[in-house]
């Protein structure tokens, strides 16, 4: 109790709403650097596949649609768990929110060992560009292809990653007494941030995966 | 604003540098004070570094062959002093330090919106700063701060990948310093300050925020690409695969560019702090002034293409870019304009702050003028990459920035330090300073259109004459530059005590003792009129 | 240009002008010199005059002003804008008329490496980091660099061009003036980047047309170019008549021709590279985008010496059935 109460004394802030406020507001610039982040390798991806449409056809056709298709699915799932611990959280109930929690975790590990295990294949199929990258037939753009997809995925893949950590914390604070009083927004602003990068990959998915089709 | 101007008759608050004196008390603080401190020392540091670079290239410059160092060391030397003067002293500098410790003071704040997020911000930007130190002892890297591809990419044989993750991490902190910036004056105004009773200086420190935060991320994920495509030997602008490595240029600069008015715009808001305050006078416009830092902030990320009239872009792309810098200028313009026109009818007395601000207009106005120039397209085809650009960029650079960082630095020092330096000698280094700066650099621009290139080691005989003279100014400037290094060190400890309005002036960072409490202010306090509003301090009793 | 602007030039000591765009572009440059300089000299004074009628301690006046702000304000941001419009318009108007190169003009290769300058004359004769050209008519290089970014750099005559790898570039100019005028890399190539200068030799048509026949190298061999076309399979598809869909070129250098959009290119020099390394970016009009790009497979080298081939079919160097039996 002590100590909580010199950590309110702390905060540069006047009462909780105002903290919530700028929790928020923090979240969202955060989210508006990402966007630029993305940005940059959505642009570069738009101007060579505008330059190089057939290539980009070509090399696309070689990545694993279903698992596209299914990671797209569970992706999407996950962030209506988070939705839903969001709302439970809101209604205080701290079971329903730490089982939704741990149900966003888990489809976004599935997802990552589904992405993982085609990087894998990537390998074996020498598609990682650099020296050993061999596509027979085809024209030297689609090692740009290559190299945006594991570029994008990979930067992607880095953002679960750090969601997961985040999920994971909250998961274990949910267990501790102080828990609602304390994190009344980390739900939400890790919601935000799991949506977000929900967000990044139903644009990716299209753009990667079916753009030969 | 207006306030009660109620005198501290309490024993005061111990100041947030009496608030405990251990190694940890400094590096684990989350007090925007003490970081804003932490941000002093470590961009000094980088600073000093950068200056030594430059004077070993003003040596070699000397002469017309390339006699003191050998060609990759000069390639190197210009390359170190590019990023550590760029990411390591002007980007943090008004920002991270003056900006740091005055923003919550001048809205009436305890602290910054993420004290958390603040520390965590310098610790990036050390972890970044040891990234790149680690590069450059290694051997260093010589590629320009430009990095521009496909040399830095693969015909770099130098630590590109080191110094490329130093920019990448700082670039973090730069990130994380405008988003709590942001937050905090979005969310932690004092009650009654309203938007347009701002401080210019928070306006101006508003929109360099939102520059931060989104242009930084581009610069991010360009490093990263070329990090990657040093890694993998292949990447997307190497044009053996069909890459472009225009492209590399266009992501660069969607950057660089609104990091230039990163670079400009919290120097501007120093001067009309400085200005209002030495003219006892609100600034003139004032909502044109505060929506100037606005439009240039908005503006600036539509000019990038100004880089690249010459790179083979598109001639349209190269009018619809001329165009837009040219529109770019005019909130610029309207600054120095409104500048001028507060003086007019003004109460003006010559302290330091004064001095440097009055320098930062005469050397803004020339930088940007000559950037108007440099705008113009068919100029631009013949100056481009000559020393004309450099002693551009420098007027803006260091004759804005560095003339706005030290002219803040000395404003705040009260309220930093809790005393005053020796106002003679703060004078005649802040003049040592403008004319040291303008020997070095006003030549550079007759070279530049006598045609010759920057980032030569050695050159042609007919460009010796200018370059000898910028050399002499050099050392001149040198001396402006640590003269108050040791004269504020000296007064930090042994100054005479400032009081807490040395100025006289009604801001809300002057309404607390200086050096400020740890928390800033005993009660929050209220605002309930218009900025500058000198009439409720008298002048006489200064 | 009035003579007091030209000797504000020699004071100066502004390089020495010698094609035709450079008096235009010093006349453009000084105007904006002159107008900045009394932009300057006008707040200098104003400010110095401020400083010190209005200096802490003097008598003076100081009621705040009744005219209104935004009508100041206003005045000034029309007056800086319709200045900053003007200057646009004019330095846009010389740089496009610098980007669009003359119908006829006189073609010379230049290649960038690090460091140097590679010529190849029209006769096939190269020098390095010397260009020789002859004055009075329009003079058009075309540029390129085999590995990392240079600028072609000519101070006397206000031009400046990026070489960039991958990509060729034209750069035009008339010369006006004989001599010899430095040349620069612009950009920065890497170590010796202040050592790839080299020198500009303006001479009369006359003297041009000796010093290029002294030592002159032989043309590109069409044989040579022949063989290539063979060996990269071009002759495969695009030699008549052939079992696959594909445009013939002969008579094409030159030519306007229709694309799948509607549009229409000319094939000149660059239209040539883009179809060879980008067929897909260009396709002709009736024709699907089945050629395979050539980017990465044919070397820089062999790319001139195609080009050159294609440039020099026309109807009565077709190929014929001499040079299909002659690979």
């Amino acid at each position: 109790m002590n100590q909580s109460t010199t950590e309110i004394e702390e905060t540069p802030y006047v009462d909780a709403t105002q903290h919530r406020e700028a929790n928020h507001l923090g979240m969202w610039m955060f989210l508006a650097t990402e966007i630029l982040f993305f940005g940059g390798l959505f642009s570069c991806y738009s101007i060579y596949r505008w330059t190089y449409p057939a290539a980009f056809a070509q090399a696309s056709n070689r990545l694993d649609f279903w698992i596209g298709t299914i990671n797209t699915g569970v992706l999407l799932t996950s962030s209506l768990f988070m939705a839903l611990a969001d709302l439970a959280h809101h209604a205080k109930a701290v079971r329903l929110t730490r089982i939704h929690l741990s149900l966003t975790a888990l489809l976004g590990a599935v997802f990552l060992g589904l992405k993982f295990y085609e990087y894998y294949q990537k390998y074996v199929e020498h598609l990682i560009p650099g020296p050993h990258f061999a596509f027979p037939d085809a024209p030297p753009q689609a090692q740009l292809f290559f190299f945006l997809y594991f570029a994008m995925t990979g930067l992607h893949a880095a953002h679960m990653i750090i969601g997961l950590c985040a999920l994971g914390w909250l998961v274990r604070r949910t267990t501790k007494p102080a828990w609602t009083a304390r994190h009344s927004d980390a739900v939400s602003i890790v919601g935000l941030y799991w949506h977000f990068v929900d967000c990044v990959w139903i644009f990716l998915y299209p753009l990667l995966y079916l753009a030969g089709r | 604003m207006s306030l009660l101007a109620a005198p501290i008759e309490k024993p005061p608050l111990p100041s947030y540098l009496e608030a405990g004196h251990s190694v940890r008390s400094w590096l684990c603080t989350l007090d925007h004070k003490r970081i804003g401190l932490l941000y002093l020392f470590s961009i000094t540091f980088f600073f000093a570094i950068a200056a030594v670079a430059a004077a070993l290239m003003r040596i070699e410059l000397l002469t017309p062959a390339g006699d003191v160092v050998a060609s990759d060391t000069y390639n190197r030397l210009f390359t170190l002093h590019g990023v550590l003067m760029v990411w390591f002293f002007l980007i943090p500098s008004i920002p991270s330090v003056l900006g740091n410790f005055v923003i919550p003071l001048m809205i009436g704040a305890r602290d910054v919106a993420f004290p958390r997020l603040n520390l965590v911000s310098w610790y990036l930007f050390i972890f970044g700063g040891a990234f790149t130190l680690y590069s450059i002892v290694g051997g260093g890297v010589d590629t320009g701060w430009t990095f521009y591809t496909p040399y830095s990419s693969t015909y770099s044989n130098s630590h590109v990948m080191a110094m490329a993750a130093g920019v990448f991490i700082t670039g973090f902190s730069s990130i994380a310093t405008g988003l709590n910036f942001i937050v905090t004056i979005h969310k932690l105004r004092a009650p009654g300050l309203t938007w347009f009773r701002l401080p210019l200086f928070i306006w101006s420190m508003y929109a360099t925020s939102v520059i931060m935060v989104l242009a930084t991320p581009v610069l991010a994920i360009t490093l990263l690409l070329i990090g990657l495509e040093r890694f993998f030997g292949v990447g997307i602008f190497d044009p053996k695969l069909g890459g472009d490595p225009l492209l590399f240029q266009h992501l660069f600069w969607f950057y660089s560019h609104p990091a230039v008015y990163i670079m400009i715009l919290p120097g501007m808001g120093v001067v009309s702090e400085t200005i209002a305050a030495f003219a006892r006078k609100p600034i003139f416009g004032y909502h044109v002034v505060a929506f100037a830092s606005l439009a240039i902030a908005g503006l600036g990320f539509l000019v990038w293409g100004h880089h690249m009239f010459v790179s083979s872009q598109s001639v349209y792309a190269g009018v619809v870019f001329s165009l837009l810098s040219f529109l770019v200028a005019v909130p610029s313009a309207v600054k120095v304009f409104s500048w001028t026109a507060t003086l007019y009818r003004a109460s003006i007395s010559f302290e330091t702050p004064l001095i440097y601000a009055l320098g930062f207009m005469g050397l803004f106005t020339i930088g940007g003028l000559t950037g108007m120039i440099l705008a113009t397209l068919a100029v631009d085809v013949h100056v481009h990459d000559t020393y004309f650009v450099v002693a551009h960029f420098h007027y803006i650079m260091v004759g804005g920035m560095v003339l706005g960082y030290l002219g803040g630095l000395h404003y705040w020092w009260p309220k930093i330090s809790g005393r005053m330096y020796h106002e003679w000698t703060a004078r005649i280094s802040a003049l040592i300073t403008f004319i040291g700066f303008n020997l070095t650099f006003f030549p550079q621009f007759v070279l530049g259109y006598m045609g010759m290139p920057r980032r030569y080691h050695a050159y042609p005989q007919e460009f010796q004459m200018l370059n000898v003279l910028s050399t002499a100014g050099a050392s001149i400037l040198a001396i402006g530059y640590i003269l108050p290094l040791i004269y504020l060190t000296w007064s930090f400890f042994y100054g005479k005590k400032a009081g807490p309005n040395p100025w006289r002036n009604p801001g809300l960072e002057w309404q607390t003792a200086s050096p400020a409490p740890e928390h800033n202010f005993e009660t929050t306090p209220v605002v309930n009129g218009p900025p500058y509003d000198f009439e409720v301090l008298p002048e006489e009793s200064v | 240009m009035p003579a007091s602007a030209v000797s504000l030039v020699a004071f100066l000591g502004l390089p020495a002008r010698a094609s035709a765009l450079a008096s235009r572009v010093d006349a453009l440059f000084i105007t904006q010199l002159v107008v900045s300089g009394l932009m300057v000299g006008l707040l200098l004074a104003l400010n110095l005059y401020f400083l010190y009628r209005y200096r802490r301690g003097a008598k003076v006046d100081r009621r705040p002003l009744e005219i209104s702000e935004w009508k100041i304000e206003t005045a000034w941001i029309v007056a800086t804008l319709v200045t900053f419009i003007a200057f646009f318009f004019w330095g846009a108007r010389l740089y496009v008329d610098e980007e669009k190169a003359p119908a006829v003009a006189y073609d010379i290769a230049v290649t960038g490496r690090q460091w140097m300058w590679d010529v190849r004359q029209p006769n096939g004769r190269r020098e390095f980091n010397t260009l020789h050209v002859p004055s009075g008519r329009p003079v058009r290089l075309s540029l390129t660099s085999e590995d990392v970014i240079h600028s072609f750099y000519v101070p006397a005559f206000r031009m400046k061009q990026d070489v960039v790898p991958g990509k060729r570039v034209t750069l035009w100019f008339n010369a006006t003036r004989e001599g010899t005028y430095s040349l620069f890399c612009a950009e920065f190539c890497g170590t010796k980047h202040s050592a790839m200068i080299g020198e500009i030799v303006v001479q009369s048509p006359s003297d041009y047309a000796q010093w290029l026949a002294s030592d002159a190298t032989p043309q590109p061999d069409r044989l040579r170019g022949r063989e290539l076309f063979a060996k990269y399979s071009c002759s495969g598809c695009h030699d008549q008549p052939s079992a696959i869909h594909a445009p013939s070129l002969v008579g094409v250098f030159g030519s306007s021709i229709p694309l799948d959009n509607g549009e229409f290119v000319r094939a000149d020099e660059t239209y040539l590279r883009d179809s060879i390394l980008q067929p897909a970016k260009q396709v002709i009009a009736g024709y699907q985008p089945i050629m395979p790009s050539f980017q990465g497979v044919i070397p820089e080298s062999d790319l001139l010496e195609l080009i050159a081939y294609i440039e020099t079919l026309n109807e009565s160097t077709a190929p014929t059935a001499a040079d299909a039996a002659h690979p």
